[in-house]
């Protein structure tokens, strides 16, 4: 429903040890705007609803077009990407808040570096040879690739590990995201050779045996990757490859 | 000899994760800059896919043929040598992709499958789904990754290039850049430097490019010596959805597996590019999908419901095929516009995509026009010990980029950097570690300085309505069609612009996590910038590739098949002239 102007509501923290406030902000409403149109909007004059000038408002976003994974935030109480997040779609006020299970930055905006620092704990790469021209990479079926690229898509947003009641600013646990990871690189057959070494990665503190099972993760997913088969895979990888230890290969 | 040289990488999209593999891969450590997670990068953009003439279907293709193609496709403004040499080592590239684990599209017996692209007749173009940039990036974040972890690249990420640092002899010795959430201003000693950091739609407010794309470095490095070349020449793509907060592309992968470009007209479509040219239909060269587009909705008015507005026809495609081939960026124009184009037709215009132009770099080609590998020569910039790779840099594509060669230069710019910067540290008489500390701090200081006047700045005006400005100014009179009187009333406005950015308030006095002042700083850059571009175009007297002037229609080549580079100056840009190497294909006219 087009309404004249759209209200928004931000939650404001300037660091990490500020206290946070909450901000409104009434802006001229123009036909498919989206939440990053009316953060631009603000920027370009911020005066809160009352009139009173403050500072722009801080968030990450780059791509815009929900393939880099940058603008997670939590909208009307759901973790989602600002960028597709049309206003049609949404109630108003349009709460806006950052994400709570990484440190908070400024405003909007948090640290997603422990989902990167998973990638490399659990080998997240195929150890190819090098760069050097060794000929064409090893045949895959149209089928293979299919649910490879599904896996592929994941651009470490951070949504899966927001919703997931295992992840606390404290605990250890991986995620939904690295996990699904370790199936991606596993399937491929050059990876496969060293599927040892990222399910060994998952058997330790913070691996796969955290999963509770809560299956919010794949709800949450902007990409619709599988996650709980990834989970469901990754589970039974683990399991084989500690038979296959015990009773010697 | 300087046995284990320091190197830095400024900018993580493929270029730059490309340049930095080369490197760890000697042994020699590397310090990875960028503004995002380097994840993140704009290289995630690209949709439709990498050119390789592998020639899986039996068309006959070759690199010869793709080189020859890519040539004409740029209107015969890029340095040959390094063309070919990139049409040469394109299927290598596409196999090393492969072997990193790139989920390319594949045939039923497991091959990697090719599909068709604008200005060739072959199927030449390897994908993943229709994101398959996204693919290429993560593959080479995934080698870095490994890399990190073996301790041989350290990472800098959230952090803002500023300058380099020149020493008495003019050669660079390192970067200054701001930590973007502590806001400290750090220098980095280095004997060889890569800028590998994107190109600059952003200054044409809204684009098909992603928020960090203001070629803000690129100016800076400009502003301290080094040569930008051909900035006049920005590729308009034909097919982008209009957006509020950007413009979004819609590949040209769509009009590869059969998506016809269409207005009605007399109540029946009319296919015009189908009917303008019958031999590559929708799959004519972008500068001139987007003429024809322009002159459609603009001159003859018969854009949808008289609008800046075509349809792209996807409709008649079964929906099967189309998710296998194009799935990401169905499900973009779905999410975005709300509607679903595997049953009406989409709504499209052309945006800005991407620079042709750049910074200046060098190369080394022996007497047959092959590339010596591992020249320090190769990818240089006129700054000794600066080089640049990617979009930032001005070669390959002349005055027109090919669909798909994109991925690809930038992959094979990252593949000379990377060895020439190690060649060339190599061979440097003395370390950056011997430069006086005193150089490095200079530097730092002069950053500092200017990052304070920043946070004072206490006007009357926005920073982020005057990058608004711009961008109009910009998009209305530098892109598709050019007139002289437009382009020096522009050059007229970007001046008023850097006068009231003297005035901005830049309302924000924070030590941390400060965006309005970053984006400030970078303002400044994009209107430096904005200057070579629309100068640059107003002197070029002719129409050649993106460069389109009604008053000058045909290509010039006595006059102008040169190569134009532009110098700071206090004053403004400086223009200087020099030929282009056609030592391998002979120009000719480019019809098609």
């Amino acid at each position: 429903m087009a309404a004249s102007t759209i209200e928004l509501k931000i939650k404001r923290q300037d660091g990490p040890d500020a206290a946070p406030r909450w901000e409104e902000f009434s802006i001229p409403y123009r036909p498919k705007m989206n939440v990053i149109s009316t953060l631009m909007e603000v920027r370009r004059q911020p005066v809160t609803k009352d009139g009173r000038r403050t500072t722009p408002p801080v968030w990450d976003a780059n791509c815009l077009e929900e393939v880099c994974g940058a603008c997670s935030m939590i909208i009307n109480g759901k973790v989602r990407q600002a960028c597709s997040a049309l206003i049609d779609q949404f109630e108003q006020p349009i709460v806006l808040e950052p994400m709570t299970k990484f440190p908070l930055v400024r405003d909007l905006t948090v640290d997603r570096q422990r989902m990167f620092e998973a990638l490399k704990h659990v080998h997240a790469w195929i150890p190819i040879d090098g760069t050097y021209n060794l000929g064409p990479g090893p045949r895959v079926g149209p089928n293979v690739q299919g649910v490879a690229y599904s896996l592929a898509r994941c651009m470490t947003c951070g949504c899966c590990l927001e919703v997931c009641p295992q992840v606390t600013p404290t605990s250890a646990f991986v995620g939904a995201a690295a996990i699904s990871q370790v199936r991606l690189f596993n399937l491929h057959p050059t990876g496969r050779m060293h599927a040892g070494e990222r399910l060994e990665a998952l058997m330790g503190e913070g691996g796969i045996v955290d999963c509770g099972n809560a299956q919010n993760c794949v709800h949450a997913c902007p990409k619709e990757i599988p996650l709980t088969e990834s989970i469901a895979a990754v589970g039974r990888q683990t399991t084989g490859y500690l038979l296959r230890r015990l009773f010697g290969r | 000899m300087v046995a284990q040289p320091k190197t830095i990488v400024v900018g993580g999209g493929l270029a730059g994760l490309m340049a930095v593999i080369k490197i760890a891969e000697a042994g020699i450590p590397c310090q990875l800059f960028s503004f995002v997670p380097v994840k993140r990068s704009h290289s995630v953009c690209a949709q439709g896919g990498i050119n390789a003439s592998v020639n899986t279907k039996g068309e006959g293709d070759s690199p010869q043929i793709h080189f020859y193609e890519t040539v004409k496709g740029g209107d015969f403004l890029a340095n040959q040598p390094l063309a070919k040499g990139m049409c040469d080592a394109a299927p290598g590239i596409v196999y090393l992709l492969d072997r990193m684990g790139v989920p390319f599209n594949r045939t039923p017996e497991g091959l990697l499958d090719f599909r068709g692209f604008g200005g060739t007749l072959f199927s030449r173009t390897a994908f993943a789904g229709a994101t398959t940039g996204q693919q290429l990036l993560y593959a080479l974040d995934e080698q870095v990754r490994r890399f990190e972890a073996e301790g041989l690249v350290e990472k800098f990420e959230y952090w803002e290039f500023l300058s380099v640092v020149r020493d008495g002899d003019g050669v660079c010795r390192g970067i200054v850049a701001q930590d973007l959430r502590t806001m400290e201003i750090r220098a980095f000693p280095a004997d060889a430097v890569c800028l590998a950091t994107g190109g600059n739609g952003v200054l044409f407010g809204k684009s098909t490019l992603s928020m960090v794309c203001t070629g803000s470095a690129a100016s800076a490095v400009y502003q301290q010596g080094a040569i930008y070349a051909n900035g006049e020449f920005i590729q308009v793509h034909p097919t982008a959805i209009p957006g509020e907060d950007k413009l979004r592309l819609m590949s040209e992968s769509a009009r590869a597996e059969g998506g016809r470009v269409w207005v009605p007209r007399d109540g029946k479509p009319w296919y015009f590019l189908e009917e303008k040219y019958p031999k590559y239909k929708n799959l004519v060269p972008r500068d001139i999908a987007t003429r024809e587009i322009y002159y459609v909705c603009r001159v003859l008015k018969l854009g949808v419901d008289g609008q800046d507005v075509v349809y792209l026809d996807l409709s008649h495609i079964p929906a099967e095929t189309l998710d296998r081939k194009l799935g990401g960026i169905l499900e973009i124009y779905e999410k975005f516009v709300g509607d679903d184009p595997r049953k009406v037709p989409m709504k499209v215009f052309p945006g800005v995509h991407y620079s042709m132009g750049g910074l200046w770099i060098d190369y080394e080609a022996d007497g047959s026009g092959a590339i010596v590998a591992g020249s320090p020569r190769n990818h240089q910039t006129n700054i000794p010990g600066l080089f640049a790779a990617g979009e930032v840099d001005y070669e390959y594509h002349g005055a027109n980029r090919l669909g798909a060669n994109s991925l690809l230069s930038c992959f094979y710019g990252g593949m000379l950097a990377g060895p020439a910067m190690v060649s060339y540290a190599r061979g440097l008489e003395r370390s950056c570690e011997a430069v006086a500390p005193s150089v490095l701090e200079a530097g730092r200081k002069r950053q500092e300085e200017a990052c304070n006047r920043i946070y004072a700045l206490s006007g009357a005006e926005n920073p982020f309505v005057i990058h608004k400005e711009l961008g109009e100014i910009m998009t209305d009179n530098v892109t598709v069609v050019r007139y002289n009187d437009k382009l020096q009333a522009t050059d007229n406005s970007i001046l008023a612009f850097m006068d009231r950015w003297k005035r901005i308030d830049i309302n924000d006095a924070a030590k941390w996590a400060n965006q309005a002042v970053s984006f400030t700083r970078q303002l400044w850059n994009m209107l430096e910038v904005a200057r070579v571009i629309t100068l640059g175009a107003l002197r070029r007297d002719e129409s050649r590739g993106a460069h389109y002037k009604p008053d000058f229609p045909d290509r010039n080549d006595a006059q102008w098949m040169k190569t134009t580079l532009a110098t700071w100056t206090p004053s403004g840009p400086e223009f200087r002239y020099a030929p282009v190497d056609i030592s391998l294909l002979k120009p000719e006219a480019r019809k098609y």
